[in-house]
């Protein structure tokens, strides 16, 4: 896949990386080349987690690199060549490999979900001058750091928490009903506390209808969630917040139904609960949950594009969020090469902080970024599980459907 | 001094030590950015896997959870830059202590009460992870969210608050290794070194010989513990970002003690070598592989954990004693 | 809160615990009588628990039956990896183990994601939703009968290992290896055998947990460290012992994910462990041998 281009610039370091006699590290580095030739596909290196803790993750995400030629292509967009890399869910082999892509000449790098990896890689792409578009990461010191050559397309955890009060609000209004108490579940990662302590600071400000009774925060590594559920359902709060990841999801929801208790509705602020396997592995059992995440925009065409081609590579996988903002980060990508007329990195980066795309797939106005490199219009959806499928309960101009409401006892599913 | 610490030792190792190290000052001037990186973590490794040594390799006590040694080091360095301004050297002064006294608290719970061989390998497991969750939960640092150093572009290396470029994160950590490399020579060469050697061998027959056995074993922790911290405040300023899971996680341990169990425990050059056969391994796997165009997540693991497979079984005292002999490297007196 | 809630809880956890101690059963046989530190436990139940999850969508068998044949299986390949490979080790220093369980555990853990992919798997039974109501106390149907089935293979071991030539054998073995050539026992056979035993408990344990918990490839190392912490706890080589411990750590992770914060739960399990090593070093249920 990755075809190495010789340059005589690098003759001295030859001699050197013979001499290290490590086949692996000669291999790995192919001098720093930079093509100008316009026309000439622009290399990408694109770092996920695709083995490790977060190889699902990771896998998933690859599917909306994997997907994304055929698109490109039909926006007129040039073609990119990708170089992908696997960080095995490790900080060292994510810098290390961020390196490793430079020095094979990738013009411009994707990845990588996670924080502590993003940043890493962050700090290589930006001494390097070489642009990194992130996929997905949503902590927010990450684009704090003034960075110059580090973009986000991806809303912080205090977007995303701005958008799940606002969305919330339209579906009670539509519904007519809303909750009076809440307890809120959230998982003890990186995520998790980011969106618990945003939720303290920030939930006075929008007068939500409900209190929150009781914030319970659990272990990432739990195997069992029992004791979080009876703890919670102790409380008597009407509706349950969770703020978790796909297994925990499931788990969670299981617990819920051999606990007997339905709350009013489940608002999940965080991934899991409309994820593919959430819906394979509970069934009937997966409907009715309302994910306050970021999402797309269904009726925007470049969406139904989309949903094509990953029906078509993936049968049966319903698209989210990460193959949506991975697809996006190459759009970025391809978006920034045409404008720039160069694959010269700092013309890319410059071409990128200019960047104003609206024929995209995630809600708002479109793909543009701030000085501090994020795209600050972003906006986010509340979701809804509806008989495997999931369908836009809100924001209004990307909504699609009406919300179910209140969640339908667990027990009378049959 | 110097004589004290080389006597015994053949001309040829110590020609082949000192164009070693030539080599490597060297290094930087020929080595690419990826190959700079990669010889960091070589280095990095070869640093935390000394340290690791002297309990183990030295004074025979198995501790499976030094990535909380690594990881208090950090924390502590990197809590009073983001809070006090207090830079990297000053906050070492506090880490080292902290480290110290951790290992000290664990080494003598440990050693008091018996605890040894597996069951303090868990024990030392055991504290690592309860150090990983009570990170999670601590406000000061943080907690799960992450300790994030401020990272600004800077003009030149400056070495005494760690901001700079790789060249010189790798000339601090190469310092530190030849420095740990030394300080190992001198302390096997010592009273001290002879009786962890007897530890080792033999608790029992150590004890009945008058050797104050605690003393000497909390000494190796100690020693280990505050090296280990150093390792850490380098990670927090080469990286710039903390998070509980990934610096105490189970797998950082790990990767610390794979590089001195290959290269041969309780050898001087053991942890060095072995550090630099499992990165160049790992990374030349990742560009075989690469090479033949095999993209499956997973199956650079599998190779790597078939190798260390025969590594163990066909050289079980590790490759360093294996090549040492071989190259006519080893030392005279045995 | 209403003290109906600190009693399903307190049931939850002794049902979770009995099923830990399931699990930790196979690593005390190991690590009591080979005295191998077997790192890969846990990666060998993932083994076992990708073996039900292939089985049920094939065959549509259920964990329950599947347990036997699953255990059969791990028995074999428990029998392979300790003549083949593991013998040489067990008069090595543990470093070496570690270093070798270390290396197959990854093989597993890689092997796994590349066979079945990243992506959590499990079984639908249809009893996988049904609880039991008394009153006010809810008991999770499955966790129960996964309790009791590890009740019932550490009662069959416990007899296997009292009433049977071999298995006092194999107790002669761990009390006294010396002894144990000298009467003429062929002690390598015995170790193969008791580690492919021991392998064959995780076999068992495999689907059973697999009514519980959802495997992915990752999973192992977890489980292995809990196996780890449970058998210390427990005991070494006390099959009661293992229960114990599954138990004592199953119920303090409840009660303190309930009085204090579940993310803190495993501090506490740590901090049994703790205890235990300082005041009873040779587990609660253990023999002391020094």
């Amino acid at each position: 896949m990755k075809k190495k281009s010789q340059s005589k610039a690098a003759v001295s370091r030859r001699s050197f990386n013979a001499g290290l006699g490590a086949a692996g590290i000669v291999a790995g580095t192919a001098p720093f080349n930079i093509v100008r030739a316009q026309g000439a596909a622009l290399k990408v290196g694109v770092l996920l987690p695709r083995s490790g803790y977060q190889a699902s993750i990771g896998q998933d995400c690859q599917r909306g690199v994997d997907i994304s030629a055929g698109i490109l292509k039909d926006l007129g967009l040039p073609s990119l060549q990708i170089m992908n890399a696997d960080t095995e869910t490790n900080v060292d082999v994510a810098r290390s490999r961020a390196e490793k892509l430079i020095s094979e000449g990738a013009q411009l790098l994707v990845g990588a979900f996670d924080s502590g990896q993003t940043s890493a890689i962050a700090q290589v792409a930006e001494q390097k001058g070489i642009p990194l578009v992130i996929n997905i990461a949503a902590a927010p010191p990450i684009t704090e750091q003034g960075y110059k050559f580090v973009f986000r397309n991806f809303p912080t955890g205090v977007m995303i928490l701005r958008d799940a009060f606002l969305n919330q609000k339209e579906v009670f209004q539509i519904t007519g009903s809303a909750p009076k108490t809440a307890v809120m579940l959230h998982v003890n990662d990186t995520y998790g506390t980011s969106i618990q302590k945003g939720m303290a600071a920030m939930f006075p400000k929008f007068e939500m209808p409900y209190q929150i009774v009781q914030e319970i925060a659990y272990d990432p590594t739990a195997r069992d969630l029992s004791v979080e559920i009876a703890k919670a359902k102790a409380t008597g709060a009407e509706a349950l917040i969770a703020v978790s990841r796909l297994n925990d999801a499931i788990l969670l929801t299981r617990e819920l139904v051999k606990q007997r208790w339905t709350p009013m509705a489940v608002l999940a602020i965080g991934p899991g609960w409309y994820e593919d396997q959430y819906l394979k592995t509970l069934g009937k059992l997966s409907d009715g949950p309302i994910s306050l995440v970021p999402w797309y925009d269904p009726n925007k065409k470049l969406s139904q594009a989309l949903e094509a081609a990953l029906a078509k590579a993936h049968p049966g996988v319903s698209m989210s969020t990460n193959h949506v903002y991975t697809f996006e980060a190459m759009l970025v990508a391809a978006d920034a090469y045409k404008r720039a007329g160069s694959a010269d990195p700092k013309a890319l980066a410059d071409a990128i902080r200019t960047t104003n795309i609206t024929n995209n797939v995630s809600p708002g106005p479109g793909i543009m970024f701030d000085a501090k490199g994020q795209n600050d219009k972003l906006k986010g959806s509340a979701v809804q599980n509806r008989g495997g499928k999931l369908v836009t309960l809100a924001p209004k101009e990307a909504a699609n459907a009406k919300p179910e409401w209140p969640l339908k006892p667990y027990d009378k599913r049959g | 001094m110097i004589r004290r610490l080389t006597a015994g030792v053949p001309a040829r190792a110590l020609f082949l030590l000192g164009a070693l190290f030539v080599g490597l000052l060297v290094a930087p001037l020929f080595a690419g950015d990826y190959v700079l990186t990669v010889l960091i973590l070589i280095l990095y490794f070869a640093y935390t896997g000394q340290a690791w040594n002297i309990m183990m390799g030295f004074a025979g006590q198995l501790s499976l959870g030094h990535a909380l040694y690594v990881g208090l080091g950090a924390y502590t360095a990197a809590a009073l830059y983001v809070h006090f301004g207090i830079g990297p050297w000053i906050g070492l002064l506090v880490a080292i202590p902290v480290a110290a006294l951790t290992g000290a608290f664990i080494g003598f719970l440990a050693f008091r009460f018996r605890v040894a061989g597996v069951y303090f390998a868990i024990l030392t497991i055991a504290f690592a992870e309860f150090a990983r969750v009570g990170f999670d939960h601590f406000g000061w640092t943080n907690a799960s969210s992450g300790l994030f150093l401020p990272v600004a572009q800077y003009a030149r290396n400056d070495v005494w608050q760690l901001r700079g470029h790789p060249v010189m994160f790798y000339y601090v950590l190469l310092a530190a290794t030849v420095m740990a490399f030394i300080l190992c020579r001198a302390l096997l060469k010592s009273r001290i070194g002879y009786f962890w050697l007897a530890i080792r061998e033999d608790e029992e027959a150590a004890r009945s010989v008058g050797i104050d056995v605690f003393h000497y074993k909390m000494i190796a922790v100690v020693i280990s513990a505050a090296m280990t911290s150093f390792a850490g405040v380098v990670y927090a300023f080469y990286y710039n970002n903390l998070f509980p899971e990934q610096v105490f996680n189970i797998s950082r341990s790990i990767d610390i003690i794979l590089g001195p169990i290959a290269g041969g425990v309780g050898t001087l050059f053991g942890p060095i070598l072995g550090s630099f056969l499992i990165e160049i391994l790992g990374e030349g796997l990742r560009s075989l592989l690469e090479s033949f165009g095999i993209d499956v997540p997973g199956i650079k693991q599998v190779v790597f954990g078939a190798i260390l497979l025969l590594v163990v079984v066909a050289m079980p005292d590790g490759v360093w004693p294996w090549l040492a002999r071989k190259l006519g490297l080893a030392e005279r007196q045995k | 809160m209403p003290i109906d809630v600190y009693l399903n809880v307190a049931v939850s956890g002794v049902l979770t615990g009995l099923v830990y101690g399931l699990m930790a059963l196979g690593l005390s046989v190991i690590f009591g009588v080979v005295r191998v530190v077997n790192f890969a436990h846990g990666e060998m139940m993932t083994v076992a628990m990708y073996i039900a999850v292939t089985l049920f969508s094939a065959l549509r068998l259920d964990p329950l039956v599947m347990l036997i044949p699953i255990a059969v299986v791990l028995f074999a390949f428990g029998y392979v990896l300790q003549a083949g490979l593991i013998n040489p080790f067990i008069t090595r220093p543990e470093h070496s183990q570690f270093l070798l369980l270390v290396g197959i555990a990854i093989i597993i853990v890689n092997g796994l994601l590349i066979m079945f992919g990243p992506n959590s798997q499990n079984v639908q039974v249809a009893y996988a939703f049904d609880s039991f109501q008394f009153g006010p106390l809810i008991i999770d149907a499955t966790k129960a009968y996964a309790a009791l089935a590890a009740v019932a293979v550490s009662a069959a071991l416990f007899i296997f290992f009292r009433s049977t030539m071999l298995g006092t054998s194999i107790r002669a073995c761990a009390d006294n290896y010396t002894g144990a050539l000298v009467v003429g026992l062929n002690v390598n056979r015995l170790y193969a055998l008791t580690f492919a035993l021991g392998a064959a408990c995780v076999g068992a344990a495999g689907p059973m947990l697999l009514l519980i918990f959802d495997v992915t490839p990752a999973a192992g190392p977890a489980y292995t460290l809990l196996a780890f912490v449970i058998v210390i706890t427990g005991g070494l080589g006390s099959m009661p012992g293992a229960l114990v411990g599954g138990v004592l750590i199953g119920l303090t992770e409840a009660m303190a994910g309930l009085v204090f914060t579940p993310s803190a739960k495993s501090m506490f399990a740590f901090a049994i462990l703790v205890l235990v090593l300082l005041f009873r070093p040779q587990g609660i249920m253990g023999k002391r041998t020094a």
